[in-house]
């Protein structure tokens, strides 16, 4: 009798596809110094151990990178720019009103760098990358990765890994750099993976104002990654002023680990502006670690379409009588959306802290959503620490008043979403800054209006 | 010559009738107080005719210069030249008196001729300054943002300051003497009357009596249930003042009755 052969499917069952970059040691950049070497095997191997954020992480909780596309990025060849759209000239005019006291501009597989000769002579280091570690090897090793370390998640770890393209500041003690310098991060092209990495260092009682804006143009269909380290470090006394601008096109995944560690009595003004980019994820740690520091983060974003932006921000008091103030402020429209999450800690010695946190958002569409996350952690006594969060739309009223003097109701909106932002525009004493911002709600405004 | 008309008017807010058929006639030139106790529909007649979104008109026409008003969005009807000075005016943070009276010329301006480029800011500046003189006003207060923690007075009087700056024919005062002391009284009539004259005409509604010892009206006129039940010369005032209210209440029911 035969046998009725029976017949076994199996069906194997998938596990969810885990997206990998195609990123190889061997594209770690070579360097003759065992320091800048062993840096860079760390940040590899913290690399290679860990898998891309998902939202089960609760840093990331409210921010997916499912639609990520890591296998798509490759990193340019050297000189890839001379194929790549040129640098705006727009971004290359000085945001301030003096001439810029140095210049940098980071292209994809490439740098031109200039600097004050006046500077150069007073032993302030202001250049790319690259030349720092040739030209002042035993200065760079020392200061790599001394704020940020090299295996802080993912992303920083990459960058850690295979960034070429950055800045490097070095103020002597005393020196004061009176003419504000900038640079430029130019990231244009589809499937390219661009690595950044600012290292500021001043030392005791030095001064400089620096601007820094990262931009490219959006392309349509595609991605493009851009990861980068910002590690700063404000010696005693010193002064230092730094603003952010993010400009990135439409179709770049923004990631930044980014910290300032302010020394005693220094003072550091950090200003963020985010308009540009797919998606941002950013984390800004301020620590006070020196009695008597003080910081002020001020950030203004403006998101649109289907834009994501994701400010992280600490603020870590670690020494007594430190001060820190954070306003960030935002307006949404479209489908887009924003997330501010902060922390303001105080270690336990840290008496006499004074720390403030206000996050404000101003909710343009129905379809935006603003997600406004504050927090304290204190382990200390006798300190003063106050936030607020909140998130609102338009007052129908206001635009009403406006409209009965007969300023149009477009018109009216913008003057109120100005207003808005105005307590952000005070604290940027650039008008060129300033300017930038204006045009920004002047652009993104514009889709309200159809 | 310009001419504010209003002809059988209802109104409702959420459904509520408000407005019963208010019939007016304010022709450029002339001042008319509206008065009434409180309650009665005066500041709605004030809304509807500026705009406002809540206020629905279910009846009845408004025309000024001949041209139909209440089809027309708050920022056409104030280029129209008609001007609501608010009882309660909205504070406007991080946006300077200056920034925002600029904004309001040239968008006169603008809707006048597409090319306009917009007023100049010396010949701005001399403007404002010239009209915050006029009206007894420190020059800081160009810088503060709109009505952000004026008190009643500087509220009331920024109000009369957009008034002197926009120039309309026809001005409606809400209860524009509420909340001032003597002093802040004087300065914001002696502003009205400066502006008053044959270009404007004004619409001036008014609880009480006391404002109109400053600013002379034409004609006067009591509201009650959302009507006009009595019209007179200046001296019908001075009679509410002395008698009230009640005796108009007592002699409009008998006739509705």
């Amino acid at each position: 009798m035969a046998e009725t052969p029976k017949i076994v499917t199996r069906v194997r069952r998938r596990e969810p596809e885990v997206k990998e970059f195609r990123f190889t040691g061997d594209m770690i950049p070579p360097s003759g110094s065992a320091k800048v070497k062993e840096y860079r095997e760390r940040a590899w191997q913290a690399y290679s151990s860990l898998t891309i954020p998902d939202t089960k992480m609760e840093a990331w909780r409210r921010t997916d990178l499912t639609s990520l596309e890591p296998a798509s990025f490759k990193l340019p060849e050297a000189q890839a720019y001379l194929d790549l759209p040129p640098v705006d000239e727009s971004l290359l005019q000085p945001l301030t009103d003096d001439p810029h006291g140095g210049q940098i501009v980071l292209f994809p597989g490439g740098a031109q760098a200039h600097l004050d000769p006046g500077l150069d002579s007073q032993g302030v280091v202001y250049t790319d990358l690259v030349t720092a570690e040739k030209e002042h090897p035993a200065l760079f090793e020392r200061l790599l990765g001394k704020v940020v370390r090299p295996d802080e998640g993912k992303f920083g770890a990459l960058a850690a890994a295979l960034g070429q393209n950055g800045v490097f500041l070095y103020v002597p003690a005393g020196v004061q750099v009176a003419q504000p310098l900038q640079s430029i991060l130019w990231g244009p092209g589809v499937g390219l993976a661009h690595f950044s990495h600012l290292l500021i260092w001043l030392e005791e009682g030095a001064s400089a104002t620096y601007i820094h804006e990262s931009a490219s143009p959006t392309e349509i269909g595609g991605q493009t990654l851009h990861s980068g380290i910002v590690e700063i470090y404000v010696g005693e006394n010193a002064n230092l002023k730094f603003v952010e601008l993010q400009s990135w096109g439409e179709h770049v995944w923004n990631f930044t680990h980014e910290r300032a560690r302010v020394d005693r009595g220094g003072t550091f003004d950090w200003i963020f502006g985010a308009m540009g980019s797919h998606l941002t994820k950013n984390f800004s740690d301020l620590d006070l670690a020196g009695p008597g520091s003080t910081g002020r983060m001020s950030g203004f974003y403006f998101s649109e379409g289907t834009q994501h932006l994701d400010h992280d921000t600490q603020q870590n008091h670690l020494a007594p009588s430190t001060t820190s103030d954070l306003l960030f402020k935002g307006a949404l429209v479209g489908h887009s959306r924003s997330v501010w999450q902060g922390m303001i800690y105080v270690a336990p010695d840290a008496l006499k802290t004074d720390g403030y946190q206000a996050n404000r958002n101003l909710v343009l569409s129905k379809n935006a959503r603003a997600d406004s996350i504050p927090g304290l952690e204190i382990l200390a006594d006798d300190v003063r620490c106050t936030h607020g969060a909140t998130v609102g739309k338009i007052d129908e009223e206001q635009v009403f008043y406006l409209k009965s003097r007969g300023i149009p109701e477009g018109e009216a909106k913008r003057l109120i979403v100005e207003g808005f932002f105005d307590p952000i525009m005070q604290r940027i004493p650039f008008e060129g800054v300033r300017q930038r911002f204006q045009q920004a709600i002047h652009e993104k405004m514009a889709s309200l209006l159809v | 010559m310009s001419e504010l008309v209003i002809h059988d008017l209802h109104v409702s807010i959420e459904g509520k009738p408000i407005l019963n058929g208010v019939n007016l006639i304010v022709p450029q030139g002339e001042v008319h107080a509206i008065m009434g106790p409180n309650g009665t529909g005066k500041s709605t007649l004030a809304y509807t005719l500026i705009g406002h979104p809540s206020y629905q008109v279910t009846g009845g026409e408004v025309t000024f210069n001949g041209q139909n008003l209440l089809d027309k969005k708050a920022d056409e009807r104030s280029r129209l030249g008609v001007f609501l000075a608010f009882q309660y005016p909205v504070s406007i943070p991080g946006v300077t008196v200056a920034n925002f009276l600029r904004t309001a010329l040239n968008s006169r301006r603008k809707s006048a001729n597409p090319e306009d480029k917009g007023i100049s800011i010396p010949e701005f500046r001399k403007l404002l300054i010239e009209k915050m003189d006029y009206l007894r006003m420190d020059h800081a207060f160009a810088g503060r943002y709109l009505n952000e923690g004026f008190s009643g007075g500087e509220k009331k009087r920024a109000e009369i300051l957009q008034m002197a700056v926009l120039r309309p024919q026809i001005a409606i005062l809400d209860e524009t003497d509420s909340g001032l002391d003597i002093d802040a009284l004087r300065i914001v009539s002696e502003g009205v009357n400066a502006l008053r004259g044959p270009d404007m005409g004004v619409l001036l509604i008014t609880h009480y009596q006391r404002i109109l010892n400053y600013v002379k009206p034409d004609y006067v006129h009591v509201m009650i249930d959302g009507k006009i039940v009595e019209s007179g010369g200046p001296d019908l005032a001075l009679h509410l003042e002395e008698h009230g209210y009640e005796w108009v209440r007592e002699k409009y029911e008998a006739t509705a009755a």
